[in-house]
C-alpha cells in the first residue's frame, strides 16, 4: 500500500481504537445522531411522496370547479347556471357533481357519497372504496343500509369495492346512481352539488373564471392550479407536521452538537496532548479527530437514511400513522411511490455529517495548539 | 483483521445499500406509473378534486373544496379542535380562493 494511504489507515486504525476505548458514550452517540437523521429524513421521505402523488394524480382532476357561496357557506347550484357556463367562449364541457357526506352512526366514520352514471352500475347498487369496505367490514355482493334524511334506511347491495390501489383517492367512497344519491339526500332536482369545468385551452381558464364570477357574482371558481397550490401547502415544510418534528429533531441536533463543540473531556484534552509530546503534529491530531467525527457522522447519516427508507415505504410510516389518523374513523391504507429528491438528500448530508464534524474539529484544534505538557497537566 | 478494514467495509456496506435504495426507489417509481393508473381513472371520470388523506371533517378531507370559513382558512390563528388541524398548514397569502381579478378585455 503506498505511504500516504497506509497513514491514514494507521490515524483510522488509532481513531477506530480511540472511539472504542470510549464505547458506550460513543454507541449512544450514534444512536442519538441516527435517530434525529431518521425522523428528519422519514418525514422529508414522506412529505415529498405525497406532494408528488398529489401532483401526479391531480393532473387528470377538472381544470375548474365552479361552486356557490350562500352567506359564505358552500351551497348546492343551479343546473340553470351551468347551461350559461357552458356557453361561455372557451369551455369546453360543464359537468355537474353531485356528492356529499354521509355521516355512518354505526361506524362513526365518514363517506363521501357520489354519483356517477356509470353504465356498468346496477340499479340500487353501489361501489365502494377499500377503506369503507373494511370499516365496515362487507364485500362485494353483501348488503348496506344507509340512511336517509328522512331516518328511513334504504338497503344497497355492493356491486363493486374499487380497487385497494386507488385507496389515495377512493377510500371513502360510496358511488350510486344519481337518483339514490338525490333520494339519500332529498336533493332537488335541479341543483348539482358544484359544476366541473373543462376548458378547451387551460390558458384561458383564468378568463373564463373571471366570465362566471362576472354572471354569477354568488360563484367561486377553484382553478386546477388552485388544487395543486393546496397540496403544496399542506405539505409545505411550514406545515404543522413539518413544523413541529422538525424543530424537535433540529433543537435536540442543536444540543447534541453544542455539547461536542464547547470542550473536550479532560481525558481528551490529555490524550492529545499525550500524542503531541510523542511527536505528532498538530495536523495528525485534526486528521484523527476527522475521522473519528467522520466515522460517527456517516455511519449515523447512511443507517438514518436507510432506515428512515424502510420505514416510509416498506412500513408506510407507521410511526406517523396515529398522527395522521387524527380522529378519523375511516384511514386510507396506501403505499406510497419513493420521490427522492437528490437536492434534499444532499441538504440533509450537509445538515447533519458536516456541523456535527465541524463541532468535533474546533475543540480538538483548540487543545491540540496548546502546549502538551500544559495538555498533559490540566 | 485491522479495524480500519472492518469500518470500511460496513461504510461501504451502508453506501452500497446507499445506492441500492437509489436504484429501488427509481424502480419503484417506474412502477409507480402502472399503479396508479386505477386512481388517475376515478380521478378524471369522477372529477376528484382532493386525496383522501384526513376524512374527519370535510375542510380536511376535502381542503381544496372547503368553504372559506372553514379553519386555517382566513388566518393562521384560527385553531380548530380535530388534531388534523395542527397538521395541516394555513393556506398560502394571498388565499388561493381569493377570487381571480375582474379585468375582461372587452373585443371593441
Amino acid at each position: 500500500m503506498r505511504p500516504p494511504l497506509q497513514r491514514y489507515r494507521n490515524i483510522l486504525d488509532f481513531a477506530l481504537s480511540s472511539l472504542l476505548r470510549r464505547k458506550g458514550r460513543n454507541l449512544a452517540l450514534l444512536s442519538v445522531y441516527a435517530l434525529v437523521v431518521f425522523v428528519i429524513a422519514s418525514l422529508v421521505f414522506f412529505v415529498q411522496a405525497l406532494k408528488h402523488e398529489a401532483r401526479e394524480l391531480l393532473v387528470q382532476a377538472p381544470d375548474m370547479v365552479v361552486q356557490r357561496l350562500v352567506a359564505g357557506r358552500h351551497d348546492p347550484m343551479p343546473l340553470a347556471q351551468a347551461e350559461a357556463i357552458r356557453a361561455i367562449r372557451g369551455v369546453a364541457e360543464v359537468q355537474p357533481r353531485l356528492w356529499g357526506y354521509y355521516y355512518d352512526p354505526v361506524y362513526g366514520g365518514n363517506l363521501t357519497v357520489m354519483a356517477t352514471e356509470d353504465a356498468d352500475l346496477a340499479p340500487d347498487a353501489i361501489w365502494i372504496g377499500a377503506g369503507v369496505a373494511r370499516t365496515m367490514r362487507v364485500k362485494e355482493s353483501d348488503m348496506v343500509p344507509l340512511r336517509g334524511y328522512d331516518g328511513q334506511s334504504t338497503l344497497f347491495s355492493i356491486q363493486k369495492v374499487l380497487a385497494e390501489s386507488s385507496e389515495l383517492v377512493s377510500a371513502d367512497l360510496v358511488l350510486m346512481a344519481p337518483k339514490d344519491v338525490r333520494a339519500l339526500f332529498h336533493f332537488p332536482e335541479n341543483l348539482a352539488t358544484d359544476l366541473a369545468v373543462q376548458a378547451g385551452n387551460p390558458r384561458e381558464l383564468p378568463t373564463i373564471a373571471a366570465k362566471i364570477v362576472e354572471l354569477y357574482p354568488d360563484s367561486r371558481p377553484i382553478l386546477k392550479a388552485e388544487l395543486l397550490r393546496t397540496y403544496e401547502a399542506v405539505f409545505d415544510w411550514r406545515g404543522g407536521l413539518m413544523v413541529v418534528v422538525l424543530a424537535s429533531a433540529v433543537l435536540s441536533f442543536i444540543i447534541f452538537a453544542w455539547d461536542k463543540a464547547t470542550g473536550l473531556s479532560a481525558e481528551e484534552r490529555k490524550e492529545i496532548g499525550v500524542l503531541k509530546s510523542l511527536g505528532w503534529e498538530s495536523a495528525d491530531v485534526l486528521l484523527l479527530k476527522f475521522w473519528e467525527g467522520t466515522v460517527i457522522s456517516v455511519t449515523a447519516y447512511l443507517s438514518g437514511v436507510l432506515l428512515a427508507y424502510a420505514h416510509v415505504f416498506f412500513f408506510s410510516a407507521s410511526l406517523f400513522e396515529h398522527a395522521l389518523k387524527g380522529w378519523s374513523v375511516l384511514f386510507p391504507r396506501y403505499r406510497l411511490v419513493p420521490a427522492l429528491d437528490g437536492y434534499q438528500l444532499t441538504v440533509l448530508f450537509f445538515l447533519t455529517v458536516l456541523p456535527y464534524t465541524a463541532a468535533t474539529l474546533v475543540p480538538s484544534w483548540r487543545a491540540a495548539t496548546v502546549d502538551p505538557d500544559a495538555a498533559m497537566r490540566s | 483483521m485491522r479495524k480500519s478494514t472492518l469500518c470500511l467495509a460496513v461504510t461501504g456496506a451502508l453506501a452500497a445499500l446507499f445506492l441500492a435504495m437509489l436504484a429501488h426507489a427509481r424502480a419503484e417509481a417506474r412502477a409507480g406509473t402502472a399503479r396508479r393508473q386505477p386512481s388517475l381513472e376515478l380521478v378524471r371520470r369522477l372529477g376528484l378534486t382532493d386525496l383522501c388523506l384526513f376524512t374527519e371533517a370535510r375542510y380536511t378531507r376535502h381542503p381544496a373544496m372547503a368553504d372559506r370559513h372553514a379553519a386555517f382558512q382566513d388566518h393562521p390563528m384560527a385553531l380548530d379542535h380535530f388534531p388534523s388541524g395542527s397538521l395541516l398548514a394555513p393556506p398560502a397569502f394571498p388565499s388561493p380562493h381569493a377570487p381571480p381579478p375582474p379585468a375582461i378585455p372587452k373585443h371593441p
